[in-house]
């Protein structure tokens, strides 16, 4: 719990904190609430040489949930988007995830960007901001690049955010009837499933799902056969809903641990998923 | 006691407001000048030979002022290199084999500590420790104690063996009563290994006064006299000349009932350098090296009538010690033979407790220690019979119950339970949950595919501890009172509070006995340069013990203060009383003297009776003639989620009989957090080693400890069952909640499942366990 050596510096502002990646090369990264980097780095799993703390970049941390289009500064904090009323009105699943993450002291210094791009295949955003279809900003030293949330997320601790980028933004559509449940690991209360819904519905009936998984297999992924499955479901046919949910995880090798075995997981996937779009749909 | 206004009132504890502002001095807020850290070098493996250790780096590092090995250790001649085991086991031929201070050649477990550097900060400290290279060689590691039973290989290779201990016990005639049973049952009972995770690990700063020639050692402990004695010992140091300092302990469980390497081996480096050496582990250390609880097998096998009446214990104990012993490491499964009966009074047993080295940390007390697993193997055994007699488990129990009439009951295992009442407290119980109503709506439920469970446990247990005829070292207790000249009463109690409240409970004794107000009494502990000897807090022992103990040394107190007012008044001394917490003259109410005043007359000197020596004040010893026997029942209410094996605790319930209860705010936190504790132990807790012996639960981040919103609220109610073992008339509460609510949940969850033809899950109870006894099976229905 006593981290290595390590110097510290302070970007003010994004163009800074990209001056200040090209000066300090591979040895640096960046520090935002730093309750995913700090923890590696007190364990001596990280020991990267150089912090370089943008948590101070002014108006980085902005909510707009209020129109038909959402966005999210990197820096805004789990705290923030849990007590957001718009959030929860025009994207409810990424406010469960907000609610449901970590613990106050976490919700309170965590930030959605830090949490994105530590690319934590146990996390709950990035299946939330996956089903959401959000868009992900990335400002390098040549301008920004927005990146779709399937293609940012690439693997267990891999995104696609390069060494010499900061995450700026996340942009996603309102999308009012949507849900995130989750099954909380009981020491460290990540997701052992975590499944995020997004519907359209025509009165009762399931126009279109956008569902992804966290905590299953390396990274969180967009389950595209129950997506289609669901099409036509009416969410109170708790039949039908659960025929169209089997086998979400199907197609990912999923990992195991000391609570939970990989057919557990797999099997509590389509659980999930059930009770993430009958959720949904009640919204 | 006549006068009672402050003994049962629930006053709030004295020692929260510092606690809660954070003005509280745990051993890592002392700051010394000239403090140096230290920082520790750690087995990777689980057991291998150390073929080399290089420190030239870390030796040579600016910030460094010194390194040590084992070897270096092995050979001060101012040392005695191995650790301290407490038992009086000699006759059972129990194996001791040495525990170093820091490993001699061999490793035995994951987190033995190897070298130790000290540095400038814990950071210099942590970076020297890591150009330490040691080179192993790898040995054959065993970790499950049924495999080390049988061995090789052998953690201890000069022993041949693994196994430290078999003791075995017969009592009445087991093979008549299973021969005569109408039914048994015969089930394995794995009691898993926990860890105590207090939220302070162990935390120590030495320092040696080159001047004065004295080690003062501040460490988080419960037993400070008791780690003085230990470190003259293993120091060489004249006992007088080491002064050990409990200030607040951050939690427990029995895990700082105990005497560690590093404690030793801090206070030596200090003498070396003359500087204070801190040491606070990491987490991760606490989780390797501090000690563990439980780790049973049980197995265990029941004979019974066919109205229910148990009649027969089969039982094998085949506890996992660890790699070494710590001080009480062999001692603890000894307890749960003593306890096998639980509240039943059947007088057949036979019993085998086999105690093996692994390549594991030690187990040792944590919080029940040895009493829950007890309680938990019998607790499930009740059940188990009425499921396979298709009797109710509360009939069952009521038909075993020990007799309120033949109190004080002794058992087959040889302990005298000093009073009880079990089916009031059961009967209490039922009707607060209304049981039947609960049985009817589990049926109800059932019907529409939901498993409601619910589980009783009616425990009883052994605390008070204890006489010292049966402890492994000393089980009395001490305390003084000064009456100061102006009137404030300082206790200095030989007990060593880290939690249980007794600032505030011995506070509410003296104001009641001697008349003063509580805020004139100041209660001071855990300082052995301040207090008499003592033993410590453990065991539920505290206020038993250290209380009564308190208890007498109010007597002696009255009975010097009687004297001197009945020479004032120029009576006759037994004509002379204190009531209502004055003295008076009996029936004249025109005399009265308080405490502080005839306190001050003592320390006046001038106007004492012939022969009466000045001042006020006195040093009492409590030697308990038996241990106490709380009991109780507890009744947990589930709900088992049949898509996915999760648990919802709809009700939980207890009540319990510790006696008196001379602060009841403080008797319901001891049994909140024993119940949080026993709890946890049943669904979420778990240490895990690999065949290799690597912790695999070694963060919390993997071992699951509860956040507030996974334990239930609780119901908590009381009956008050007196004892006449101290002059108190209570029994201890610190365990006991841990020891009723382990079995009261396993016992709901498993109930749950009765549909599924479940009889029995192992601790931990996952969802996953769960689910998967919930799924249909091939070639039947359930």
């Amino acid at each position: 719990m006593i981290p290595a050596t390590f110097d510290y510096v302070r970007a003010t502002s994004v163009d800074d904190a990209i001056r200040l990646l090209g000066e300090h090369g591979d040895d640096a990264k960046l520090l935002a609430g730093g309750h995913s980097l700090i923890p590696m780095m007190k364990l001596r799993l990280a020991a990267p040489a150089v912090l370089i703390d943008i948590g101070g970049i002014p108006q980085l941390d902005a909510i707009d949930a209020s129109g038909g289009r959402i966005t999210i500064g990197a820096l805004a904090k789990h705290a923030a988007l849990a007590a957001s009323d718009a959030l929860k009105k025009s994207a409810p699943a990424l406010w469960d995830a907000a609610n449901d993450l970590g613990d106050p002291q976490v919700r309170n210094r965590g930030t959605i960007g830090g949490a994105s791009a530590h690319g934590d295949p146990s996390a709950d955003y990035p299946a939330v901001l996956q089903a959401l279809d959000a868009t992900f900003t990335l400002t390098g030293k040549n301008g920004t690049r927005d990146l779709k949330a399937s293609d940012f997320f690439q693997g267990m601790f891999e995104t696609a955010l390069g060494a010499k980028e900061v995450l700026t933004k996340i942009a996603f559509d309102a999308a009012p009837k949507s849900a995130y449940v989750k099954f909380h690991h009981p020491a460290s209360h990540y997701a052992v499933v975590g499944v995020a819904a997004v519907l359209t519905m025509s009165g009762g009936t399931i126009e279109s799902a956008r569902i992804a998984v966290t905590g299953i297999g390396d990274s969180a992924f967009r389950a595209s056969g129950v997506e289609s499955a669901l099409k036509g479901v009416k969410p109170g046919d708790a039949d039908a809903l659960k025929a169209a949910c089997a086998g979400v995880a199907r197609s990912v090798t999923a990992r195991a641990d000391t609570f939970a075995s990989a057919a557990y997981r797999t099997a509590m996937a389509d659980v999930f998923a059930a009770r993430a779009v009958a959720k949904a749909a009640s919204r | 006691m006549a006068f009672t206004t402050m003994v049962g009132a629930r006053i709030r504890r004295r020692e929260d407001p510092r606690l809660i502002t954070g003005r509280a001095t745990y051993v890592d807020d002392v700051r010394q000048v000239n403090t140096c850290y230290a920082a520790f070098v750690r087995s990777p493996h689980g057991h291998a030979k150390i073929t080399s250790i290089d420190v030239a780096a870390a030796k040579a590092d600016p910030h460094v002022a010194g390194v040590w090995t084992g070897d270096d250790i092995h050979h001060a001649h101012n040392l005695k290199s191995s650790l301290p085991v407490a038992h009086k086991m000699g006759a059972l031929g129990l194996k001791t084999p040495p525990h170093y201070i820091l490993a001699l050649d061999e490793v035995r477990f994951v987190g033995e500590a190897v070298a130790v550097v000290i540095a400038d900060s814990p950071y210099t400290a942590r970076d020297a420790a890591e150009k330490i290279v040691v080179e192993y060689e790898q040995l054959g590691v065993v970790v499950d104690p049924l495999k080390a039973e049988a061995g090789p290989p052998f953690v201890h290779e000069e022993l041949g063996t693994n196994v430290a201990f078999s003791m075995p016990f017969k009592a009445g005639d087991p093979d008549a009563a299973f021969a005569a049973a109408d039914v048994t049952i015969k089930q394995r009972i794995v009691n898993q290994r926990v860890a105590p995770v207090p939220i302070e690990p162990r935390s120590m700063v030495a320092n040696w006064d080159t001047g004065g020639q004295q080690l003062t050692i501040y460490s988080a402990t419960q037993i400070p006299h008791l780690l003085r004695t230990q470190l003259a010992v293993v120091l060489q140091l004249p006992e007088n000349k080491i002064r050990v300092i409990a200030p607040e302990v951050g939690g427990g469980f029995g895990a700082k009932l105990n005497v560690y390497a590093e404690e030793a081996l801090i206070s030596w480096v200090a003498m070396q350098l003359g500087r204070p050496v801190k040491y606070i582990e990491t987490r991760s250390e606490c989780f390797q090296a501090m000690i563990h609880g439980r780790d049973q097998i049980d197995d265990i096998e029941v004979a019974a009538t066919k109205d229910g009446t148990i009649t027969a214990l089969r039982l094998k104990i085949t506890a996992n010690l660890g790699a070494y012993h710590q001080l009480l490491t062999p001692v603890i499964p000894t307890l749960t033979l003593l306890m096998a009966h639980g509240c039943y009074r059947f007088e057949n047993i036979e019993a085998e407790v086999v105690g093996v080295f692994t390549n594991t940390m030690s187990t040792d007390a944590y919080r029940g220690a040895g009493r829950p697993e007890a309680t938990f193997f019998i607790e499930r055994a009740i059940d188990m019979v009425a499921l396979k007699l298709g009797l109710d488990p509360v009939a069952v129990r009521r038909k075993n119950f020990i007799a309120n009439a033949s109190f004080p009951h002794t058992t087959a295992t040889g302990l005298t339970y000093d009073s009880g009442d079990y089916e009031t407290t059961m009967d209490k119980a039922l009707k607060a949950v209304d049981y039947d109503g609960l049985r009817k709506q589990q049926a109800d439920l059932r019907k529409q595919g939901r498993f409601l469970g619910i589980g009783v446990s009616t425990y009883v247990e052994v605390c008070g501890m204890g006489p010292s005829a049966a402890m492994p070292a000393a089980g009395w207790d001490s305390a003084t009172i000064r009456v100061e000249p102006t009137g404030s009463i300082t206790v200095l109690t030989g007990v060593s509070p880290h939690g249980q409240g007794e600032e505030t409970t011995f506070a509410q004794i003296v104001a009641d006995e001697l008349g003063v107000p509580i805020d004139n009494v100041t209660v001071v502990h855990g300082d052995t340069d301040r207090v008499q000897y003592g033993v410590g807090t453990f065991g539920s022992r505290g206020t038993a013990v250290g209380g009564s103990a308190l208890k007498l040394a109010i007597e002696t107190i009255q009975a010097k203060a009687v004297k001197i007012a009945a020479h004032q008044w120029e009576a006759n001394p037994d004509d002379v009383e204190y009531k209502d917490g004055k003295i008076g003259v009996k029936g004249d109410p025109s005399k009265s003297m308080t405490t502080p005043e005839a306190g001050f007359l003592a320390f006046m000197g001038d106007n004492l009776p012939p022969g009466l020596e000045p001042g006020l004040d006195a040093t009492r010893r409590f030697e308990p003639p038996n241990f106490v026997f709380p009991f109780g029942t507890h009744v947990c209410v589930v709900e088992v989620d049949a898509q996915t094996g999760e648990i919802k605790i709809v009700k939980y319930l207890a009540v319990d009989d510790c006696g008196r209860l001379l602060n009841p705010m403080i008797v319901e936190g001891q049994v909140h957090g024993g119940i949080a504790q026993g709890l946890s132990q049943a669904l979420f807790e778990e240490v895990i080693y690999d065949d290799n012996g690597q912790l695999l639960t070694g963060t919390l981040m993997d071992y699951a400890i509860p956040h507030a919103e996974q334990v239930p609220h609780y119901e908590l109610d009381h009956t008050v069952t007196g004892t006449t073992v101290n002059p108190l008339g209570i029994k201890g509460i610190g365990e006991a909640g841990t020891i009723g609510s382990t079995p009261a949940v396993a016992n709901a969850v498993i109930d749950a499942l009765a549909p599924f033809g479940v009889v029995h899950i192992d601790m931990p109870l996952r969802p996953e366990k769960l689910w998967l006894a919930m799924q249909p099976k091939n070639g039947s229905t359930k």
